[in-house]
């Protein structure tokens, strides 16, 4: 691979040097040469435009074709997701719409209008119809677009406490995820980075006298039961982390010093989600590509076959390993949380004495 | 008016105090040598900050694979030749600062700002010419110091080019926070005053040494663009410069305004109480205007070059002074559009959304604008128009993502991906260089004497134009997909594989792109030496630079200071017989002055 890039980019900086000593050579010889653009100039370059639309045009369809339906895009995992996506699409509609017209536009017009001797160019300097109709035009269509944007945005961030959420504590550090449960009361007990006792294990400073953190579970896997409102908390012990959950459309930064939040309802299942036919495509591409490169991903110690997970990412700059910062989230019915949960140590009897 | 430039309007007839090399090339107070220590400055600057991104493009598209190039510059930061992952991190936040600060700030309105101020409003020089002197030097030692920053022990600062604490502030949280940057913190110390030194002349000078004639409604786009962007540059780099002092405070002299509750490496930090959001609320008061400082003067360039190139006045320029300024101030209202996901009461991200996704009015605006100054235009092909057309075309791609990223609903998703990145690097990344070659091949000829290739610069804008939509279209659906900016490598996580050939495709545009720039620079050296001598006013422009004679004399004019008759835009006017008419021919007898 070394070699390849050198040669590569041995090659590339050998082509430029040639191509720029070739033609300055040529372009410097005869003396009328006066650098400004001739017509022959403008007539190349106006072809060259219309080119580069053709380029433009060209790059935004593979784009698309090729990357343009990742099933990040769509399949998302949460209910409020699927606003996100609508609104997404809507967004992406307008723009490519709004995009072609522009840049054909643009493009057509250096073309068209391409520079000739003793032509004379149009003396036009205003026209307030004109200038109030593209002012008009976006205001309308931002304020349809702002409109909707923050319903959607309050009916996301403002989560309904009456529907009885479970809580979740999401507590990070350098460089893991690990995730607190509120236990029976769903109420979790009061924490403080200046209570970590690493001696007694009691690793995210949760106040041991408080009524309310005996039940409290700790865990290094986030299970959700599908379909119940989940409340998560965020609180970060060192640096600024993010909480990115990109299958549920959700991220909130994890902030020393202080609580953050995001609420979500979890709508398919892990196991679901692996039926759906877009994930079996591209769990089955990602397979494909990992067998292709077989001894690099042995070397590092990876199991050579994917299955598909929901995944939380540390989304904000935290340090060396940032790269590496994720949790696995698991999405199931309530009857396998319930099993799950049982199974976990609370807080109290986790505690070495 | 200064005493300096009071001496040079009396002495009409260049009668100049001897100058010794030391007075003419290196603390020179005359603006036309400072314009091109600034370009030259950041020129170098911005090879040092274009080579940092080849190098970590790298790395992303070949994730840890030995390679010489990094073998030989990276040194102990590479063993055997395989990148380290803190100098990965290094790599992009120098790259970031570099290019947003030192390139595409002080190298832009530093070298255009000084040029054409004086030159196109008819001013013998600067208001304050020590004033400005002091400016270039202090650029100058903050990018020394911000060069020196990358030798040290434990490496240069890392935390992203944002330097959100804890993380920048805490060396046992990463090591390039240590020493790093606390070079960093004083290299912007000094560069943001030499940014306040360099604004404020710019301001008074575009006030009070306009010539008789030249009224504020006759001014060029580009100097209503330097002038506004002195003003967005004056009223938020202040409000840096206080985030980075605080941050030097709670560094080293233990106070807790961005700290709190810290647990890190076993043992409990004494901060109480402090908050990072209000850091990030600091550094966004610059750093969203801080897109248009770097923005404004490319757009000023733009007009002024289209509008020549095509022989014919900017479409609506009163549309394009209000533009100008109504995002000037819409600028310093929105910055919590980086912070939706902060932490921050989802109320003011419903108006932070309100107020940026209005920028997009004026946005609009002016490309419109733009494009209908072409239409039915006699457009002159020259390298300057091609970047100015490129800039548009960049400027309304990258600017279209901005409706996406401003809706605080759909930056949940896409928030710090590099959906994120393709976005600003288009809008102002791209846009601004654009700006700023245009701007080059432009007033080569007025800076240097010479003119530079053609067709060079043919090969150099259309390589580079094709590379910026290769590198950055790609980068917005592997965003989406929710792949996360500043990973060392993607290969930890499998749900991203599909996307690692989107990543070499990406490597690849952007190394061809990189390595077509040299043809830039070949052109510009050696055109400075060896160029074709360039006439007084080769584009046959109307603004009043173009009346200088071809060698710089100082103080501008040999004669007296031409007065001004008309706005700069008086092309292909009918009743005239050039396609031009600069703006110090007097009126006509019965020609009416449009009602622009």
């Amino acid at each position: 691979m070394t070699a390849l890039l050198t040669i590569l980019i041995v090659f590339f900086v050998a082509v430029a040097i040639w191509q720029m000593v070739k033609i300055f050579d040529l372009a410097s010889v005869g003396a009328d040469n006066a650098q400004i653009a001739t017509d022959k100039d403008n007539k190349l370059n106006g072809y060259l435009m219309m080119a580069f639309l053709v380029f433009i045009y060209a790059i935004t369809i593979v784009c698309i074709y090729k990357w343009g339906d990742l099933p990040l895009l769509s399949n998302s995992a949460s209910e409020h997701g699927s606003q996100i996506d609508t609104l997404m699409i809507i967004s992406l509609v307008i723009i490519f719409i709004v995009q072609t017209v522009t840049q054909f536009l643009l493009h057509y017009f250096a073309f068209k209008y391409k520079g000739e001797k003793g032509k004379k160019a149009l003396f036009y300097a205003d026209n307030n119809t004109l200038e109030a109709i593209w002012t008009i035009i976006p205001v309308i269509t931002l304020a349809g677009l702002i409109i909707y944007g923050l319903f959607t945005w309050s009916s996301i961030m403002n989560v309904n406490e009456d529907e009885d959420p479970l809580v979740i504590e999401l507590y990070a550090q350098q460089f893991n995820w690990k995730a607190r449960y509120a236990g029976q009361d769903n109420v979790l007990g009061k924490a403080n980075v200046r209570l970590i006792d690493i001696d007694r294990a009691n690793i995210l400073g949760v106040d041991e006298s408080d009524p309310n953190a005996q039940d409290d579970i700790i865990t290094t896997e986030l299970h959700l039961p599908v379909g119940r409102p989940v409340l998560f908390k965020m609180r970060s012990q060192d640096v600024l982390h993010s909480a990115y959950m990109p299958h549920f459309r959700a991220q909130m930064n994890c902030v020393p010093g202080m609580i953050t939040q995001f609420g979500f309802t979890p709508s398919v299942t892990t196991a679901e989600m692996r039926q759906n036919p877009d994930i079996i495509e591209k769990v089955a591409n990602i397979n494909k590509i990992r067998v292709e490169n077989k001894a690099e991903i042995e070397a590092k110690g990876q199991d050579l076959r994917y299955e598909f997970d929901y995944l939380l990412l540390c989304n904000k700059i935290c340090g060396k390993s940032h790269y590496n910062m994720q949790m696995k989230i698991i999405v199931e019915t309530q009857e396998e949380y319930d099993a799950w949960i049982k199974e976990q140590k609370t807080f109290k009897n986790s505690l070495i004495n | 008016m200064s005493a300096h430039a009071d001496t040079h309007a009396h002495d009409d007839h260049g009668h100049h105090h001897k100058e010794t090399f030391i007075t003419k090339y290196i603390f020179s107070q005359d603006h036309k040598m400072i314009a091109k220590q600034y370009l030259i400055t950041g020129t170098i600057m911005g090879i040092i900050g274009v080579m940092m991104s080849l190098m970590f493009r790298m790395q992303i598209a070949w994730p840890e694979q030995p390679n010489v190039l990094f073998e030989a510059l990276l040194g102990k930061w590479a063993p055997d030749g395989v990148m380290d992952a803190d100098i990965y991190l290094a790599l992009v936040t120098i790259h970031g600062t570099i290019m947003v600060f030192f390139v595409l700030t002080a190298g832009l309105s530093g070298t255009f700002s000084n040029l054409l101020i004086p030159l196109q409003i008819g001013a013998r020089d600067m208001a304050s010419g020590f004033l400005n002197m002091v400016s270039y030097w202090l650029f100058f030692l903050s990018s020394v110091i911000m060069v020196l920053s990358l030798f040290v022990e434990a490496g240069p600062a890392a935390a992203g080019w944002t330097i959100y604490p804890p993380l920048s502030a805490l060396p046992m949280a990463q090591p390039g926070s240590g020493m790093g940057m606390t070079l960093w913190l004083v290299s912007m110390a000094i560069f943001i005053a030499s940014s306040l030194l360099g604004s404020l002349n710019y301001i008074v000078t575009v006030i009070n040494l306009r010539t008789k004639g030249m009224s504020m409604t006759r001014l060029p786009l580009t100097i209503w663009a330097f002038f506004v962007t002195a003003i967005i540059g004056v009223v938020s780099f202040p409000v840096l410069l206080s985030a980075a002092l605080l941050l030097i405070m709670d560094r080293s002299f233990g106070t807790s305004f961005f700290l709190s509750d810290i647990f890190i490496q076993g043992e409990v930090l004494h901060y109480q109480g402090g908050s990072p959001v209000l850091f990030e609320h600091l550094f966004w008061f610059l750093g969203h205007p801080e897109v248009y400082i770097v923005l404004l003067p490319a757009l000023g360039i733009t007009s002024e070059i289209i509008a020549t190139n095509s022989r014919k006045p900017i479409f609506g320029y009163r549309a394009m002074v209000a533009s100008i300024l109504a995002i000037a101030f819409l600028s310093t209202i929105v910055w919590g559009h980086h912070m939706f996901v902060s932490g921050m009461n989802p109320f003011l991200g419903s108006v932070f959304t309100f107020t940026t996704l209005l920028i997009a009015i004026p946005s609009a605006v002016k490309a419109f604008n733009y494009i209908t100054t072409l239409w039915k235009g006699n457009l002159q092909m020259n390298p300057a128009m091609l970047f100015s057309i490129g800039l548009v075309s960049t400027f309304i791609t990258g600017g279209l993502t901005g409706i996406i990223l401003g809706d605080s609903a759909l930056d949940i998703n896409v928030h710090d991906t590099y959906f994120v990145v393709a976005h600003f690097h288009l809008v102002m990344g791209i846009s601004a260089l654009y700006g700023m070659f245009a701007g080059i091949y432009h007033w080569f000829p007025k800076m240097f004497g010479r003119m530079m290739n053609k067709k060079l610069g043919y090969l150099h804008f259309w390589i580079t134009a094709i590379c910026a939509y290769g590198v950055f279209f790609p980068m917005h659906f592997i965003g989406m997909a929710g792949l996360p900016r500043r990973y060392y490598t993607n290969s930890n996580f499998p749900l991203f594989d599909d996307l690692a050939n989107v990543n070499v495709v990406i490597t690849i545009f952007a190394l061809v792109g990189g390595a077509f720039q040299l043809v830039f620079l070949y052109n510009f050296f050696v055109s400075i030496f060896y160029g074709k001598k360039a006439e007084q006013n080769p584009w046959k422009s109307n603004t009043l630079e173009w009346t200088t004679p071809v060698e710089h004399i100082h103080g501008n004019w040999p004669g007296a200071i031409p007065h001004v008759h008309r706005w700069a835009y008086d092309y292909s006017k009918p009743g005239h017989e050039l396609d031009f008419v600069p703006q110090n021919v007097p009126m006509k007898e019965g020609e009416e002055e449009l009602q622009h």
